[in-house]
This record gives C-alpha cells, sequence and structure tokens, in this order.
C-alpha cells in the first residue's frame, strides 16, 4: 500500500511518500505507526508520539482503530494547521 | 460550490461578486477573508508557508459545503485556500456563502471556517529569520468546531 506523509511527519521521516507491504500482523492504523516506529531511527523519532498522529484511508479522516485491509493510499499527518 | 486551491493571490471581491451574478435571489452575502499576520504567538515572521494534501484538501472541504447546504438553505458557497509562500498581509482563505436571508450566510460561513481549521488538510509552517517551524494546533479551533457537533445532537 502506498503511504503518504505531510509536514513535520514528512520531514523526520525524509520523503513525501513510500509503498510498503506490512506483516499480516498489522490491521489497523495504530497498529502500522506502531510497525513504522521500528523501521528505523527517522521512523522513530517521526512517530515518537502516536497520540498526535492524525490518518487518512483513501483521501477520509479516520481513527487509529481503522482497519487498514483494502486501503489503497494511507496518509499520516499532525494535526492540521490550515484557514 | 466551488473549491479552488492555489499558489496565486486571492480576490475576496471576485470570489464575492461571482455567487450573486446574473441571479435576483441573494439577499445576503457573506465573505470571510483570513489573512497572514506579522506574527505568530508574539513573534514576528517573515512569512507563512502551506502545505496540503492535495485530492484530500478539495474533497474533504467539498464534504463540509454539501453538510453545510443540509443545514442551511444556501444559493452558493465558494472557498479559496492558498497554498505556497504567503507573506504578512496576503490572504490565505477566502469562504465566500450566498443566501436570501443573513442568518443562513453568516452561521454557514462560521462553520465552514471552524471545520477547515480542525479538519482540512493544511499545515501552516512560519518563517523567522533563519529558521523554520511548524504552527502548533490551537486546542481552541478544536473547540470552535466541536460547538457545531452539539448543534446537531441538540436537534436530534
Amino acid at each position: 500500500m502506498k503511504l503518504l506523509y505531510f509536514a513535520w511527519i514528512r520531514e523526520r521521516v525524509g520523503k513525501p511518500e513510500e509503498d510498503v507491504t506490512p506483516p499480516g500482523s498489522v490491521t489497523t492504523v495504530g497498529e502500522l505507526v506502531e510497525w513504522l516506529k521500528g523501521r528505523g531511527e527517522e521512523y522513530a523519532h517521526a512517530f515518537d508520539n502516536p497520540k498526535v498522529v492524525r490518518a487518512a484511508i483513501d483521501k477520509v479522516h479516520v481513527r487509529a482503530e481503522a482497519k487498514i485491509a483494502g486501503a489503497r493510499e494511507i496518509a499520516l499527518f499532525p494535526p492540521m494547521t490550515g484557514g | 460550490m466551488q473549491v479552488t486551491i492555489t499558489s496565486d493571490p486571492i480576490d475576496p471581491a471576485a470570489e464575492t461578486a461571482a455567487l450573486a451574478r446574473d441571479r435576483t435571489d441573494v439577499g445576503a452575502l457573506v465573505a470571510f477573508s483570513g489573512v497572514c499576520r506579522g506574527d505568530e504567538a508574539g513573534d514576528p515572521i517573515a512569512a507563512l508557508t502551506l502545505e496540503h494534501y492535495p485530492g484530500m484538501a478539495e474533497a474533504e472541504i467539498a464534504r463540509h459545503v454539501e453538510e453545510a447546504e443540509s443545514r442551511w438553505p444556501l444559493l452558493g458557497v465558494r472557498i479559496v485556500h492558498r497554498v505556497g509562500r504567503i507573506v504578512p498581509g496576503e490572504i490565505i482563505v477566502v469562504v465566500a456563502v450566498a443566501s436570501a436571508h443573513r442568518e443562513a450566510a453568516f452561521a454557514a460561513a462560521e462553520f465552514l471556517m471552524d471545520y477547515l481549521k480542525t479538519r482540512a488538510p493544511f499545515w501552516k509552517q512560519v518563517e523567522r529569520t533563519g529558521k523554520t517551524i511548524w504552527v502548533d494546533a490551537r486546542a481552541g479551533d478544536d473547540a470552535a468546531a466541536a460547538r457545531w457537533k452539539k448543534v446537531e445532537r441538540a436537534a436530534e
């Protein structure tokens, strides 16, 4: 699946997007974030406080409990500050 | 409904005028402009840079416009949000709403702005001399958006 990162999460991860194949044990957005944390220092830094991480599946806001099965695109980003 | 995301300067008068052009049923036009201040949390800034999630930003705003249209009798909505580098004094966002009467236009414009602040995928970065800092979300913005949910519950 395709992951997208925005704002300081993008800066910390060091890339705007990537394709990943998480193991089958990763079923929710929250578990995906935990799995990403283990992929390296930059990920650990980006996701050191999972509570502030917001997510969207296929461009719709979701909570950490949301299932990722069937998702084409998952975006992870900090709280929004537009307007 | 027209939702535009642009890196060009925004003309609020043109957005407002477009809502009333060639029609005589509009009795109220409300346009809110969000402007880049020269300070952030008390410290002067050189500029803001706005990042967005292309595709989702337009879709998320459109979902809230549909919600506003289901709550109030609106005759038109135009929202323009700027992205990229913006200097103090320039407009970041315009929300323009047309209705037959002012109550709906005022309420819908405020509703749309409150949701834009907390739900539309945009992120502000502040540029000061020599460094850039991401703007933190404000708890007050969440509270402003949440009060519309109370209205929803009370109406049920």
